[in-house]
């Protein structure tokens, strides 16, 4: 199993770099994991990541891509309720990208 | 992830004149981990005499499909097939020539089971018959190249004898499975799929929510109380649609487009969070008892519900499934074996005056032929849009009741909704149709590197008629073809945006009784005739 060193503690991440405990995960890990996508973490970056974990919290599963362009609008102004805006923050895809960072499983199937 | 370059466009695509041996020998999917091959009823790893349990499991399957046998013993190697997978015109490797990577398998099994092979190899002189002994490079190389094809079937459309790769694809992979060699992607996917109900993993309180926001999202844009309910028991209709149309785009709004076709009919209808997937990857890796264990949930579910007829969303290999595999594996349609009792029952429940089966486009085109849906198609008149016919779609199964049909019913709704609808070159087409690169469990980043390259047919015949014929729209009807293309399309310079589901054109000029686009409609008409 690789992992990924962080201030000295050494986390577990699957063959793609995703974190395999997600109750490891603090902003710090984030911050790792972001580097490892070459995405440099701005204010932006982390009201999505937030809203990642929060939803994960709840539900067990990353939000649609729908459903997570509709919460930033709601959350963030109109203006950044959309797809383009996410895909600027995060270019590989917000939701594999994002995901990762936030330290959540890798969503899979036809996506 | 590997670094690799995007193809050039060719100026006349044609076989490629140079040849790069090993090309892709480096690209091969991650392994399935032991929890991920131990769900599905496979060893958790290679066991340790897999040499003879993959040679005692070939046996086993040439003994059950004779159609294996077949194909592996009648190739003439007269070429036909060689230049026709978009795989081998993407990366020039010899090896991914439909009949080398037949011959893959076809070397191991002359060693094994024909006569001349079997003599020949206790000299030392199989070669002479394109014999091969089962060791561990043959396997990777299987593993490698037979993650390469896409099981897409155009090869089997130009061979003479209809030898069909994609079924030696499957069994090969069945095969590595069998002696515990898996593929993550596929393999991982249908463990949450058995455990879940989708593909996702998506739990039923998150589908619950996601699917509530879809119809407020219907609702605001039409004004009209469109829903898409959640195990309604008593429901006419079960829609099974793939998980991807909860969760992706351009694939979120072909589900909010059958709503609203659903809506407008006037039927009772449903999804189910407990069957709530269409894809069934079990065909990729040749597994039937998988298939049926995947496809039962379906049953189980339609039974539950009460429903009397089954609709398929926009999926391809789940469209070939459905049609070709339900009614034998779980009594979904006609067909169902005597002694299955819940096949036998679910046969009786169905309303057998409609196909069952239906396709999603079926429904939509039977509904617009009896003139039961209205559209305003300048909606779309900014588009000029393209059709991309999906393999499993176009050459493993078929919609309406004549030949063909699986080409003219979807292409006659994309007509029905937009004014300006170009074809792309004939040998890119329909039963020609190239697949889209990402097929038959390729769908994986760590195959991103095949998938753009196999992409690169399916995108010269797309800059063809965006250069030439002012194409700015692709619509799809399979989740994969979406969700590869929305990765693929930059590389070649394209727009994401310009991809659509075939349902999305649907709902965007749908004009529904009593909805505001219908209020808008009338005071134009209106107008028009004041100015009259």
């Amino acid at each position: 199993m690789a992992t990924m060193t962080v201030n000295g503690k050494d986390y577990e991440v699957d063959e793609e770099g995703y974190l395999i405990d997600l109750s490891q995960w603090n902003r710090e890990v984030g911050e790792e994991l972001a580097k490892s996508e070459k995405v440099d973490m701005t204010e932006s970056h982390w009201e999505v990541i937030d809203f990642l974990r929060e939803y994960y919290d709840e539900y067990q599963i990353a939000p649609a891509v729908r459903v997570l362009t509709k919460a930033i609008g709601k959350k963030l102004g109109k203006e950044k309720g959309n797809s383009k805006y996410l895909y600027e923050l995060f270019p590989y895809g917000p939701a594999k990208q994002a995901c990762k960072i936030a330290g959540l499983p890798k969503p899979t199937g036809c996506i | 992830m590997a670094d690799f370059q995007t193809p050039e466009f060719r100026e006349y695509p044609a076989v490629p004149n140079t040849l790069i041996p090993n090309a892709t020998a480096h690209l091969s999917p991650f392994v399935a981990k032991p929890e991920h091959q131990e769900q599905l009823g496979f060893p958790g790893e290679l066991v340790d005499n897999w040499e003879e349990k993959a040679i005692d499991k070939m046996g086993d399957l040439l003994g059950k499909y004779r159609s294996l046998r077949v194909y592996l013993d009648s190739c003439v190697k007269c070429g036909s097939c060689t230049d026709k997978c978009h795989y081998f015109q993407g990366t020039s490797d010899p090896k991914n020539m439909p009949v080398a990577r037949q011959d893959l398998m076809r070397s191991v099994y002359r060693r094994y089971f024909t006569f001349a092979g079997k003599t020949l190899s206790k000299f030392g002189l199989g070669g002479i018959v394109g014999a091969r002994e089962m060791n561990r490079e043959v396997l990777d190389e299987w593993y490698s190249y037979f993650h390469q094809c896409s099981q897409c079937r155009r090869c089997s459309v130009f061979c003479p004898y209809g030898i069909d790769t994609a079924e030696i694809s499957m069994a090969a992979r069945e095969i590595m499975d069998h002696v515990g060699l898996g593929q993550k992607y596929c393999n991982e996917i249908l463990g949450k799929l058995q455990k879940v109900g989708n593909n996702l993993g998506l739990p039923e309180p998150a589908l619950k929510a996601t699917l509530a926001e879809y119809g407020e999202e219907i609702e605001d844009d039409t004004g009209l109380p469109v829903r898409l309910p959640l195990d309604v028991k008593g429901a006419d209709i079960l829609l099974i649609t793939p998980s991807a149309d909860f969760f992706a785009e351009p694939h979120i709004d072909g589900l909010m487009g059958y709503a609203k076709v659903f809506h407008e009919a006037g039927v009772s209808w449903t999804l189910s969070s407990y069957a709530s997937e269409a894809a069934n990857f079990s065909m990729f890796i040749g597994s039937y008892s998988n298939m049926k264990i995947c496809a039962e949930r379906i049953r189980d579910a339609a039974i539950e519900l009460g429903v009397k007829r089954i609709i398929v969303g926009e999926c391809g290999h789940a469209w070939r499934v459905a049609y070709s595999f339900w009614n034998t594996v779980a009594g979904i349609g006609s067909g169902a074996d005597e002694n299955d009792v819940y096949a036998q029952k679910l046969q009786k429940q169905l309303d057998h005056s409609f196909k069952q089966p239906t396709h999603i486009c079926e429904f939509t085109y039977d509904l617009i032929q009896k003139g039961k849906l209205r559209f305003n198609k300048a909606e779309n008149d900014h588009r000029t849009v393209t059709f991309h016919d999906s393999c499993n779609v176009a050459r493993g199964s078929r919609m309406g009741d004549w030949a063909g049909g699986q080409f003219d019913i979807p292409r006659a709704v994309i007509k029905a909704c937009c004014n300006n609808y170009v074809d792309m070159d004939p040998d890119s087409i329909k039963e020609k149709t190239y697949c889209c690169g990402g097929g038959g469990g390729l769908l994986t980043d760590d195959l991103m590197e095949i998938r753009v390259k196999g992409a690169l047919p399916r995108m010269e015949a797309l800059k063809d008629v965006s250069d030439n014929k002012g194409v700015n729209t692709l619509a799809a009807i399979c989740a994969i073809c979406k969700a590869q293309f929305a990765k693929v399309l930059p590389y070649y310079n394209f727009p994401m945006s310009m991809l659509v589901s075939t349902h999305q054109l649907v709902g965007e000029a749908l004009v529904m009784t009593g909805s505001e686009q219908e209020k808008e409609l009338m005071e134009e008409e209106a107008e028009a005739s004041e100015e009259d």
